[in-house]
């Protein structure tokens, strides 16, 4: 029953992804790959990855989306020119694809608990989880202390792209207050026209960001963690923008707020690194935080996982305050 | 789980499933819009309700069954609240409702 | 089951291509970026059908229960912290689309190639 229900959703993903490249309308295309998301976060599930289809669920149907319209507002709705070379890139895309499915037949049976992907590290993750942390989920383990270093660079990637965004953007051309765009709402005063989103959107967003709270510290027991929460978290606040206007979301969380918390974040996971150091351990060793080793671990994940969450909800705001302050032209 | 409780339950899952069926077919046959809002209206309503009541029934008295619940009040309240957005916002756009559903390849101004 | 593995991993190749195609085919910057945006899909796709292992189930110690068999939590890892990484690089790219934009007026390739001969 449940292969029938993978095949049936890895079809859907298949003939969404094609009408994705063949719409010329750009709007249709962002919805679609919002839908797009939703499928494959569902498939993530069915394949045991609850964290992964959350994490994906929470960024890819809904901040991605809200990302790619700001843009589209900035940019052009239209594809205007045809595919360039569309023959060559037909010929060479059925080729490799060809080559990869003739590839596939090597590969290990799908479940396989012998596949050689099973038998280095992940054994040795599986089995000292709960002796050397004592958290029920090793993902969050995993992510937060056994491959703590992986994590902070990614946390570092997302802050720097946070700060590319920033540099491009600049200072120039935002929209004045007040002042009128082309179809004579005023974007900043957000939907407050329209009293039903308005007032639905209101009851729900403390229950969305209460629902991001417990994901971020519920991480150790179930599926969740920083990267999750602080994309709820956001997706929550840019909610808010959507319905009051941006202006009144940056006075509820003001910039220089947003600033402290993608700086903040980072900075926390790397001071709680050093503080491993000075208490005698290795960078990154929450063990010697405390006399219990595992209180350590705990206490250190449980700290990390907040400057995780810190900086995406801080990058994702940054982000997306700085595609809506944009003035179109 | 009695067997009693299991055949309500499967009564209800094909019910909501026929119930999206149709909400699903609505939405690609009829001509505008709006008609295809009110067709994908019946996925929102009788759909989810029954299909989630139905899994509840299978979950029994347990804490999945609070989580169903909860996700059926969300469900009830977002989404007609989404297509009021959207009845709205196709509005706005000078989205007209077709006259005559059964003239779908002329549009009337 | 047998189907269903090689099934997965057809889907893989198949999305990597489509994804390819809007990249090297597409002349639209915006539709370049939504291609690799189903590139990037198709490749955590993978990682997560490896690390499936049948009769398994989430990596996540149920209490009470003894033996218990667990699907593969590194890929996991991985791929959620490459989806975070993912949308803030893809927040990059829409940013040099709009700054693009705003200095050539068009996100059509050949219309900016056309703008830069002259």
């Amino acid at each position: 029953m449940i292969e029938l229900f993978g095949i049936f959703l890895l079809s859907l993903m298949v003939i969404t992804a094609i009408a994705i490249v063949q719409t010329r309308h750009l709007f249709a295309a962002v919805i679609l790959t919002g839908v797009f998301s939703l499928l494959i976060a569902t498939n993530f599930f069915l394949l045991d990855a609850a964290d992964v289809a959350l994490t994906e669920a929470a960024i890819g149907a809904g901040i991605s989306t809200v990302l790619f319209l700001s843009a589209l507002a900035l940019t052009d709705e239209h594809e205007r020119s045809s595919s360039a070379n569309k023959y060559v890139a037909l010929a060479v895309v059925a080729v490799t694809s060809l080559i990869l499915i003739y590839a596939t037949f090597d590969k290990p049976r799908f479940g396989d608990p012998s596949a050689p992907v099973h038998q280095h590290v992940a054994p040795w993750f599986i089995e000292n989880t709960s002796s050397q942390i004592g958290i029920p989920n090793m993902v969050t383990a995993v992510l937060g202390s056994f491959r703590g270093y992986d994590t902070l660079g990614e946390v570092f990637v997302v802050y720097t792209a946070g700060i590319g965004v920033l540099f491009l953007f600049g200072s120039r051309r935002t929209r004045q207050n007040g002042e009128p765009t082309k179809s004579g709402l005023d974007p900043s005063e957000g939907l407050r026209h329209y009293l039903i989103p308005r007032i639905v959107g209101r009851l729900l967003i403390p229950f969305i960001i209460l629902f991001g709270l417990y994901v971020q510290f519920h991480g150790e027991y179930g599926p969740g963690g920083g990267f999750q929460a602080g994309a709820i978290i956001a997706a929550g606040i840019i909610l808010y923008a959507l319905l009051e206007g941006e202006k009144q979301a940056l006075r509820v969380l003001p910039d220089r707020i947003l600033t402290g918390l993608m700086a903040g974040g980072a900075l926390l996971f790397g001071v709680v690194g050093i503080f491993g150091i000075l208490a005698g351990g290795n960078f990154l060793d929450y063990s010697v935080l405390f006399d219990n080793p595992m209180t350590g671990q705990q206490i250190g994940i449980l700290l990390i996982e907040a400057g995780v969450g810190m900086t995406v909800t801080g990058v994702l705001l940054k982000i997306f305050h700085a595609f809506a302050a944009r003035e179109h032209i | 789980m009695s067997g009693f409780l299991d055949i309500i339950s499967w009564i209800l899952l094909s019910l909501g499933g026929m119930f999206v069926f149709i909400g699903g077919l609505g939405a690609l046959r009829l001509p505008d819009l709006y008609n295809r809002m009110h067709a994908a209206s019946v996925t929102d309503t009788m759909g989810s309700v029954l299909i989630i009541t139905g899994v509840m029934l299978q979950a029994g008295a347990s804490l999945a069954s609070v989580k169903l619940f909860l996700i059926l009040l969300f469900l009830l309240i977002t989404s007609p609240t989404a297509s009021n957005a959207l009845a709205s916002a196709a509005l706005l756009s000078d989205e007209r409702a077709k006259a005559n559903p059964q003239s779908t390849s002329e549009s009337i101004d | 089951m047998e189907l269903l593995g090689l099934f997965h991993y057809w889907v893989f190749a198949i999305l990597l291509m489509i994804g390819l195609y809007a990249v090297i085919a597409k002349r639209n910057l915006i539709k370049k970026l939504i291609g690799l945006s189903i590139f990037q899909a198709s490749v955590f796709l993978l990682y997560i059908t490896m690390g499936k292992v049948e009769g398994g189930t989430a990596p996540i110690i149920q209490t009470g229960s003894a033996e218990q068999l667990f699907s593969n939590p590194l890929p996991q890892v991985l791929i959620l912290t490459a989806i975070v990484v993912g949308i803030s690089t893809m927040s990059l790219g829409l940013g040099i689309v709009v700054r693009i934009k705003e200095e050539y007026d068009s996100i059509e390739e050949d219309e900016i190639q056309e703008a830069n001969k002259q």
